[in-house]
């Protein structure tokens, strides 16, 4: 459902603050109205702190709970 | 809603009532279509648009008496559209081909006899549905009179090539049919159904009743089953060509009941000219004379007749259409909606298309007051949310931010019950509402200090909160009960004083839902109690144009009011056009600004445009908003308590939705500590984080709706636990954390007395961290 693109370049540029290392794209299961949906995303793999961007944030995941609302 | 409720709600809206000519056209022919294909020179679309309904549109469309020109609206303002002759003009053209849909052949066969323009109608409408048709004719010439028609009005070849067109049907004729009452026995026994046209029978043979033609026949053939009459068109002019053809129909449509065994009569009150229901709106139409056609003989030219086709009004109704910018945005009238919304609540599966219309309405009311019906969209929009609330289906970005908003105003931060601090007693109870406060909490703080000056008996207390009417909005019963139940419980507490809310909004949450309470605008309050020494006219380039908040729609006393504290101030102002009882709304009624904020804005802007000068209301929002949309606006309290402070009140910017926030704290602190000498409400922890948020990312967080306690949280998180990103070459770090129903984001900085804020932004979703 959402842009496997999820990740752009300039995500991974951020690091964990508290495991000091850089982030990694990998899949996120993300969950809103009972629905649940398996994206590629930018996230730490130590601790698993997932990053989602302003793009992100603001086009795709936006969509795609306004699609769910109107379910 | 069930489809009983539907469709009694749908018949209250009549847009789709078809328009006066068209009911009065004994053939209902589409007249308002045709003009429009008319003016649009689109001659075939013309063409087809008469065929629908017209049996023989090349020989009526030449002679039709056009008896619907007697209730053209267009009258009113000009002489009646000359139906008539644009359908001369459009035959003229030539005939687009077209192949007429046919039911299935039946057995049954069916005779007509005479063969004017009643048979004929007959015929092919029989024809059409099936029937195995015979015109049986007297003369020697089928079409009888029409042939006496002159040449240059009806040619000959027009008659021959629309009679072809029931040859092409497979109608049988006859001619030099003896027409006497043995052959009409026999006829009766060989078909199943005789038809008698008597607009084409002019002989009758030998009348044995003596009575004259046509009563004799009539006589002679009632009460004998399997014989039908008409054309005679008494209820018409007798000589009308189309009432002639219509009473063809009729019979034909009697005949086919009769022989499929069904009622004759059932769902035929629309076969015969009625009166539309139609409304339209004659107030802008400006006076304009038929066309008179330079050669009256060959009637129009294609240009004189589009100029006429233009006179036509395309009569319609969409007066809520008109002035409610939110009905218009999705493109249809509420009697579409009103279905949409059902079907909306009926689907199961599949996406539900009318979430946002239901929640965009204002509920201002404005519908239900322009509709000749009355019909009121609010009601609608209202009972929908409820259910779908009630069904756990409201999308939850709909209101949340404003419910969010209201449990601001009802927690501690800002609610307060208090009576009049002096006495501890309460006869009156000012109830300012959370907006007001938001807005201009100084004026709250004078106001209530003057009421307690003027009003007797030093016993006014005081009532801080929200007056739950989000809730109410949201259709959100439940948690609307809740709420208004503790504040009346408060109330019943002070001892039911008399309640003075400043805000238009809080006045009819009170006086709806509180029935037993003695509910008094501050308007009216002011005015009978007088009005402080600092009350000032302001000094303005113009007098400013008032604007009635939506919630004060019915209320005429309070609309006088506030005029007469307008004069009593001796400022001179202008009345808006939609005023009082149909005053617009500013855009934040019904939480359209929450659902919707784009159409709010047009809505804001649309009232705003209703009048150049300043805008001067009694409502905190609507100033608000109109501040927002760059108008120039004042609340009455600038003039009655003006701020020293304020140089230029109508130019004040619009507070944000944090610092609104931090106003309704302000103001319970300051009463708190002034008059009742209590210490203030406890702050959070985070709430000491300080914050350096420039102008464009304020701007941001507004559009966003972050509040800075949303961005203190998140920070406070991030800086406790630790966990947060840092970008190697900005050194700003990005943390996250979820509050209520949402997942904020903040890129910061940590710099000398606190955090910079970059960015902020939220999304809904929750992130379950693990993947598959
Ligand atoms: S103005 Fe046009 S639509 Fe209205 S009644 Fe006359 S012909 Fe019909
Ligand atoms: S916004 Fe007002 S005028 Fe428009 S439909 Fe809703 S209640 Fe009616
Ligand atoms: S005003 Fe609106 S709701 Fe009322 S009949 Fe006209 S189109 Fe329908
Ligand atoms: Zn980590």
């Amino acid at each position: 459902m959402m842009n496997p693109k999820g990740t752009q370049p300039e995500d991974l540029v951020w690091e964990c603050q508290a495991c000091h290392v850089n982030l990694v794209e990998g899949p996120v299961t993300l969950m809103y109205m009972g629905n649940r949906i398996t994206v590629d995303l930018p996230q730490c793999p130590r601790c698993g702190f997932v990053l989602v961007s302003e793009a992100v944030a603001l086009g795709k995941m936006a969509e795609v709970e306004q699609a769910l609302e109107d379910k | 809603m069930d489809q009983k409720a539907l469709r009694l709600l749908e018949s209250r809206c009549i847009q789709e009532e078809p328009p006066a000519c068209q009911c009065a056209c004994p053939l209902h022919v589409d007249v308002r279509t045709f003009s429009r294909c008319m003016v649009q020179g689109l001659w075939e679309e013309a063409w087809k648009t008469l065929k629908k309904t017209m049996p023989f549109p090349g020989i009526l469309g030449r002679i039709c008496d056009a008896p619907c020109r007697d209730v053209c609206r267009r009258k009113e303002a000009g002489d009646a559209v000359e139906i008539g002759l644009l359908e001369r003009a459009c035959v003229h053209t030539p005939a687009p081909v077209q192949r007429m849909p046919v039911l299935p052949r039946k057995r049954q066969r069916v005779a007509a006899v005479g063969s004017a323009l009643s048979s004929l109608t007959a015929a092919w409408d029989l024809a059409r549905k099936g029937y195995n048709v015979t015109l049986l004719e007297p003369s020697d010439r089928m079409g009888v009179y029409l042939f006496e028609i002159p040449d240059e009005v009806l040619p000959r070849s027009v008659i021959e090539t629309e009679m072809e067109a029931l040859f092409v049907l497979g109608v049988e004729t006859v001619c030099r049919f003896s027409l006497d009452w043995d052959a009409l026995e026999e006829i009766r026994r060989r078909f199943d159904a005789v038809y008698l046209g008597l607009d084409g029978l002019t002989f009758w043979g030998e009348c044995d009743t003596g009575e004259p033609w046509p009563d004799a026949a009539l006589t002679r053939i009632s009460g004998l089953e399997g014989f039908f009459t008409g054309g005679l068109a008494l209820e018409g002019n007798s000589f009308s060509p189309v009432w002639r053809s219509a009473e063809g129909r009729w019979a034909a449509t009697t005949i086919d009941r009769c022989l499929q065994g069904v009622s004759r009569t059932a769902g035929r009150e629309k076969d015969r000219p009625y009166s539309s229901r139609l409304y339209t709106a004659m107030d802008d139409v400006s006076v304009l004379p038929a066309i008179t056609p330079q050669d009256s003989v060959a009637g129009y030219t294609e240009n004189e007749a589009v100029q006429e086709a233009g006179r036509c009004l395309q009569c319609e109704c969409l007066e809520c259409v008109k002035v409610c910018p939110y009905l218009k945005h999705f493109g249809g009238y509420p009697r579409k909606y009103a279905r949409e919304i059902y079907n909306n609540d009926s689907i199961v599966m599949g996406s539900h298309k009318a979430n946002r219309l239901i929640n965009s309405c204002s509920l201002c009311g404005l519908c239900e007051v322009v509709c000749p019906e009355n019909f009121a969209m609010q009601t609608l929009c209202l009972k929908a949310r409820q259910d779908m609330v009630g069904k756990k289906r409201m999308p939850p970005s709909a209101h949340e931010f404003a419910l969010m908003d209201m449990q601001f105003s009802n927690s501690d931060r800002f609610a307060m019950t208090r009576p009049d601090p002096e006495t501890g007693i309460a006869s009156h109870l000012f109830f300012p509402g959370c907006q007001l406060c938001a807005s201009a909490p100084e004026q709250v703080r004078d106001v209530y200090a003057h009421l307690r000056r003027v009003l007797p008996l030093k016993s006014v207390g005081i009532m801080l909160g929200c007056c739950n009417a989000p809730a109410f909005w949201a259709g959100d019963d439940a948690l609307f009960q809740k709420e208004f139940s503790a504040l009346k419980e408060q109330w019943t507490a002070l001892g039911c004083p008399q309640i003075i809310p400043a805000c238009a909004t809080c006045y009819q949450m009170f006086k709806c839902h509180l029935p037993e309470a003695d509910v008094i605008s501050l308007w009216q309050v002011l005015e009978g109690a007088g009005l402080p020494a600092g009350a000032l006219p302001l000094k303005l380039s113009a007098p400013p144009a008032i604007h009635d908040p939506c919630t004060t729609r019915h209320e005429p006393e309070i609309h006088d009011s506030v005029r007469r504290l307008l004069n009593r101030l001796e400022q001179p102002f202008e009345e808006l056009k939609g005023n009082r009882s149909h005053t617009a709304c500013c855009g934040f009624g019904g939480l359209m600004q929450n659902a919707n904020p784009e159409l709010a804005g047009s809505v804001v802007r649309h009232l705003a445009h209703q009048h150049p000068a300043d805008y001067v209301t009694y409502c905190a929002m609507c100033r608000d908003n109109l501040a927002a949309s760059g108008k120039r606006a004042l609340h009455l309290l600038d003039m009655i308590f003006p701020s020293p402070d304020e140089a230029d009140p109508a130019g004040r910017r619009r507070p944000g939705w944090s610092q609104r926030r931090e106003n309704r704290s302000w103001l319970k602190n300051i009463l708190q500590q002034t008059l009742w000498k209590e210490s203030p409400e406890n702050m959070e922890p985070y709430e000491n984080i300080a914050l350096s948020v420039s102008p464009e990312v304020q701007q941001i967080l507004e559009n966003r709706r972050i509040l800075i306690s949303d961005i203190q949280r998140v920070i406070y998180h991030a800086e406790d636990s630790g966990q947060k990103l840092c970008h190697p070459d900005t050194g700003h770090f990005k943390a996250a954390f979820r509050l209520y129903n949402a997942t904020f984001w903040v890129e910061y900085s940590i710099s000398e007395n606190g955090f910079t804020i970059h960015n902020a932004y939220s999304h809904r979703m929750e992130i379950l961290r693990k993947g598959p």
